[in-house]
């Protein structure tokens, strides 16, 4: 029997605010000692009052717009309580049946056709305190606690670990070009748990549900579910069935585990937060919340399309970030829409390359849209060749020198002048009187070994085509 | 409404509290009670009435996006009953 894969994602993200959802505390804990940014409110006193953080709505609102959600007037926050030792009041302000978002889509390019996934709701939240496992106790730091978290809920819509994953990638991409999060997995900013059940082929019914959790990284969320949709085959072909239940991904082991679940964790009891007043949102600060909101991903990977005439999979990995997508725009503006292509390679070859192996995003570069405009002009000029063109650019993403210095200091200007090349191929020729000999009986290649020995003498530097084309001249000549 | 022995443990274990088999049964009757007080109020007709959520008619209360000074590490930690490389010491967390 053949099953279908049934995936639904839970994301939260923390926003960028300055301060805390409920308190005025300095929501960017990341380099802060343990317990420096909080307060009774955030560290749950009793007879605080919290207070809504207006950012953190509007962020919220942004992102909902943006997933094309439906901004209902009245919503309001609602307390979920559990026991847990991250979260000291015993509740997490959340909100449960008035979000302040539902019934959402984003698409997806999955293997080139595009796909619709449905969004169930987007809300707001507070993180949590962080915790730190020792044998046998743990340590709580309160700087988490209160941070705003935002919770986007898709439909159990993706049939595929690859879908999942392009769901994931897609959303992070929304919200890093709304700018209401960093989306970074790693760091715990943007955080994942997947639902994965499988169903035979054609059914409509769910099979068993299956949370899976401690997914840091894309790659592990793809890994997990990867993992999950064998386990689970495996375990239904053998005739059992798929308990309900909630597993945690072991990174270094490649699997999941069944973790001792939270005892009556789904008995929340959630009632109306009573220190909150209910929000009515009004439609006008939705309209120029609209009205304000950037191009995202989806449009400008279109419009980079027609505007540049690039590919599919160039406008989709230049858009894939707005920093990237800025950077290349910034460019072509310099240089001319003409140069778009050449531009577009430049930025998904060597320099993508170099960023990875350095492991930094395109901001951080040395290397300004300018001066890599600048290097590229002197390959226009003939000063640099192409090989040359790649040392040069190299050398100005470690130093962050300009092209025609680095040209300078290095002497890669590449030699044009006929006198200087006919010298070195002549050179070449007597050097190697076997190539000249293969050649006259009719050997091609050995025009391109030649070629290649005035390369070497010229450290690369000689005009190929020039090199070439004195090659076959003298060639010609010396056989007469 | 008359609260079963097994639906009062679960509140019990939800609040966190450890009931003796007496406790359990004096709750059982006074829990019952207090819904049964409640009841009453399933007389009267709503159809037409909006849920209240609030009892004071405020909405919108917002704050800024502004950053203020937070307590300091001992005044945060003064009151822990435990603590260790300036964190609350807790039980271990199971997982």
């Amino acid at each position: 029997m053949t099953y279908e894969t049934v995936i639904g994602l839970e994301v939260h993200a923390q926003l960028l605010t300055r301060s805390k959802m409920f308190c005025s505390c300095n929501a960017d804990y990341a380099s802060a000692p343990p317990n420096t940014h909080v307060c009774p409110v955030c560290l749950g006193m009793p007879g605080v009052l919290p207070v809504i953080n207006k950012k953190a709505v509007e962020y919220t609102i942004m992102t909902a717009l943006a997933l094309n959600c439906t901004i209902p007037e009245y919503t309001k926050f609602d307390r979920k309580n559990y026991s847990y030792p991250d979260l000291v009041k015993g509740y997490q302000i959340s909100q449960y049946d008035y979000p302040i978002s539902e019934h959402g889509w984003l698409t997806i390019d999955s293997n080139g056709a595009k796909k619709k996934i449905n969004i169930t709701r987007v809300h707001l939240e507070e993180d949590v305190a962080k915790s730190q496992h020792r044998e046998g106790y743990s340590l709580i730091d309160m700087n988490r606690s209160g941070v705003p978290l935002m919770e986007t809920v898709s439909e159990p819509e993706m049939r595929s670990p690859e879908e999942a994953r392009d769901y994931l990638v897609k959303l992070r991409s929304i919200l890093r070009y709304l700018g209401v999060s960093n989306g970074n997995m790693e760091e715990g900013s943007f955080r994942c748990d997947a639902n994965i059940s499988l169903r035979p082929s054609g059914s409509t019914e769910l099979g068993g549900k299956v949370e899976l959790k401690n997914l840091n990284s894309f790659k592990a969320v793809y890994q997990a579910l990867q993992y999950e949709v064998k386990r689970q085959t495996a375990v239904l072909e053998e005739g059992g069935t798929i308990a309900q239940e909630t597993r945690g991904w072991a990174d270094d082991k490649g699997i999941t585990v069944t973790q001792r679940s939270k005892e009556y964790a789904n008995d929340y009891r959630y009632f109306p937060e009573p220190d909150l007043p209910p929000l009515f949102l009004d439609r006008a600060w939705i309209k120029e919340i609209h009205d304000g909101l950037p191009e995202l991903p989806e449009a400008r990977k279109e419009r980079f399309m027609t505007q540049y005439c690039l590919s599919l999979s160039d406008a989709s990995i230049l858009t894939s970030s707005r920093t990237m997508a800025d950077y290349f725009e910034d460019s072509v503006r310099l240089m001319g829409p003409d140069r778009a292509k050449l531009i577009s390679n430049w930025i998904q070859g060597d320099f993508s390359r170099l960023l990875n192996a350095v492991g930094i995003e395109i901001e951080s570069a040395k290397i300004s849209p300018e001066e890599l405009v600048e290097m590229l002009t002197l390959v226009d000029k003939g000063t640099l060749n192409g090989p040359a063109a790649k040392v040069v650019f190299e050398e100005m993403f470690h130093t962050g020198k300009k092209a025609s210095a680095i040209v300078e200091e290095k002497k890669l200007s590449q030699i044009s002048d006929a006198a200087e090349i006919k010298k070195e191929v002549q050179q070449a020729m007597s050097g190697n009187p076997r190539a000249v000999s293969d050649y006259r009986s009719g050997k091609e290649s050995a025009l391109a070994f030649l070629t290649g020995q005035v390369m070497r003498a010229t450290r690369g530097r000689a005009n190929p085509s020039l090199v070439r084309e004195i090659l076959i001249e003298e060639l010609r000549n010396s056989q007469e | 409404m008359k609260l079963s022995h097994q639906q009062v443990e679960h509140i019990a274990r939800l609040a966190r509290l450890g009931l003796s088999a007496e406790e359990r049964d004096k709750f059982s009757l006074q829990l019952s009670d207090i819904l049964k007080n409640f009841e009453v109020l399933n007389e009267l007709n709503t159809a037409d009435v909006m849920p209240a959520t609030h009892s004071i008619p405020l909405q919108n209360v917002f704050r800024e996006d502004e950053e203020a000074s937070s307590y300091s590490q001992d005044e945060v930690l003064a009151n822990a009953p435990r603590k260790e490389e300036n964190c609350f010491k807790v039980k271990a967390i199971l997982e």
